[in-house]
């Protein structure tokens, strides 16, 4: 019996349809009963998934040229104003850029209607040159009239994050969502076992060019995410503790689905764009059908106090425990409330499971390694 | 009648007995529904006051001239449930028990009886779903 099995191996399984696909979950659950031995000689591909608000992200996306042409400078989307110090009709939507006069209306917002198809008002300006002499634009956008929406978001699925709890006497609002002082809840972010990097947490299978499912479409990671990290403490699992590991992530948004890809505002704090995103972790050995039987309760992070500048850290806490609903924190009991979804994750792991199963999603080996 | 009420207490005034005279003198059945008053500094108090429309307006002059400030509160909060992600950021603040997460689909649970009302989840929910509807 070997005891490794190839890309090229596993992409001939998934053409002729033999390949056995599970999803993150699917196989914690098996690792209680199955050994790493026995889950490599069962398992192809593991799916992982995630669906939460990531603030780094954003689309480029070329508007197409007006008649006489036009450099477009100063750009608005539906008010919002976008980066257009690239070429004459090329600009990014930046998913946290807001709206002066629409509060808690922003890129994301952009984003969003115009994957969902909608019409969005463009207005811009330039100061015009005699190869480009057209001085102001208004009018109206869509997919289909744009020439590409390309989403390019330079950090997500941030490989773990710390929770959020409030030790002060008033409510702070961050992106974390509302931490009510005095310890009244605890808020955390990621899918735990189902999520992407924790369940390659040496990025063995995970670098550059490696296809993913992104937003509804197949996306591809690009290379670090910023401010990625590698040198922070680990557990006994080999899962970092806090922030680490993140991807830089591009596709296809003319591709791409509304249900895995929306607008958020919170409260006092912004906007930001919920990004579902799928990666395939291939059972290459031992050692990879070992990290993907990782389960909630191995999975730790530490807790961070929103209430001090350096958001000192409370303590440590696992998946498990955050998963259900309530946790002793300093003698209290503390609610505990996710920030990604759950079920939106699991969705994305099962059709990316699926569509590997039917043959349309083959796995890339690396072209270069991120850490 | 029934109706909800939110109070906010200036510093000065949170050590008098507020609710106890309200009961006593004005004759209202008070239900506390959420509480959050420290000495010396600004307090909430969500009540529950069943009486008659009379008592009533009594109770709330007499909050008035104590410089205590009143708001009908909503009766009802909607949900506008279709969009929901599931995200959870709404179970961070509910404390009535209305919105908690299902232990096995991890999807939102609404059960709008056990609403109080208390407003915090429209600021909570990241996709605004979520709005108060006053009842005055
Ligand atoms: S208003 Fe919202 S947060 Fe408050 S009790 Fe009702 S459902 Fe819960
Ligand atoms: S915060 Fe909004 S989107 Fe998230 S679970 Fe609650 S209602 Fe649904």
């Amino acid at each position: 019996m070997q005891n490794r099995r190839t890309y090229e191996e596993i992409n001939q399984k998934i053409s002729s349809g033999r390949a056995v696909v599970l999803t993150a979950s699917e196989v914690s659950e098996l690792s209680k009963t199955l050994s790493p031995t026995e889950i490599f000689r069962k398992v192809d591909v593991v799916t992982t998934a995630t669906f939460g608000p990531m603030c780094s992200s954003g689309m480029f996306i070329n508007v197409g040229h007006t008649r006489p042409p036009m450099r477009m400078e100063q750009i608005l989307l539906n008010q919002v104003p976008v980066y257009g110090g690239i070429a004459a009709v090329d600009a990014y939507i930046g998913a946290t850029s807001e709206s002066e006069n629409r509060p808690g209306y922003g890129g994301a917002h952009v984003i969003e209607e115009l994957i969902a198809g909608k019409e969005v008002e463009i207005d811009s300006l330039a100061k015009g040159t005699d190869c480009y002499p057209r001085k102001s634009f208004n009018g109206k956008i869509s997919k289909h009239t744009v020439n590409e929406m390309i989403l390019f978001n330079p950090r997500n699925a941030y490989q773990n994050y710390a929770a959020a709890v409030n030790t002060s006497d008033r409510t702070l609002y961050t992106y974390m969502g509302m931490l009510l002082p005095r310890l009244g809840n605890l808020t955390y972010s990621t899918s735990g076992e189902l999520s992407p990097l924790l369940n390659d947490p040496w990025l063995r299978t995970i670098g550059v060019g490696t296809r993913i499912f992104l937003g509804g479409a197949q996306g591809f990671v690009t290379g670090r995410g910023t401010q990625f990290r590698t040198d922070v403490e680990r557990n006994d699992h080999s899962i970092p503790l806090k922030n680490a590991a993140t991807l830089a992530v591009t596709g296809n948004a003319k591709e791409m689905d509304t249900a895995y890809i929306r607008a958020a505002y919170f409260e006092k704090y912004g906007v930001s764009l919920f990004v579902g995103i799928g990666i395939p972790v291939p059972v290459l050995d031992e050692d990879m059908a070992a990290r993907v039987s990782i389960r909630n309760e191995q999975i730790e992070t530490s807790i961070a106090d929103y209430a001090s500048p350096a958001h000192e850290e409370l303590g440590r806490v696992n998946y498990r425990q955050l998963q259900s609903g309530s946790l002793r924190l300093k003698g209290k009991k503390v609610r505990t409330a996710p920030m990604s979804s759950l079920p939106v994750a699991r969705r994305i792991a099962g059709v990316l499971a699926e569509e590997i199963r039917q043959g349309k999603f083959f796995l890339t080996q690396p072209v270069e390694a991120l850490a | 009648m029934k109706k909800k009420f939110v109070l906010t207490f200036p510093p000065e005034s949170t050590n008098e007995p507020v609710t106890c005279r309200l009961i006593r003198d004005f004759g209202l059945d008070i239900n506390i529904l959420r509480a959050e008053i420290n000495a010396g500094q600004e307090g909430k108090l969500l009540l529950e006051i069943s009486s008659t429309k009379e008592n009533l307006d009594k109770g709330l002059g007499y909050l008035e001239s104590r410089m205590i400030t009143w708001e009908p509160v909503a009766e009802k909060i909607h949900f506008h449930q279709d969009p929901c992600i599931h995200c959870g950021s709404c179970t961070a603040v509910c404390f009535s028990g209305a919105l908690e997460m299902d232990r096995l689909t991890r999807e939102l649970v609404f059960t709008p009886e056990k609403c109080i009302a208390c407003g915090l989840c429209p600021s909570a929910c990241p996709l605004r779903l979520f709005t108060l509807e006053f009842a005055v």
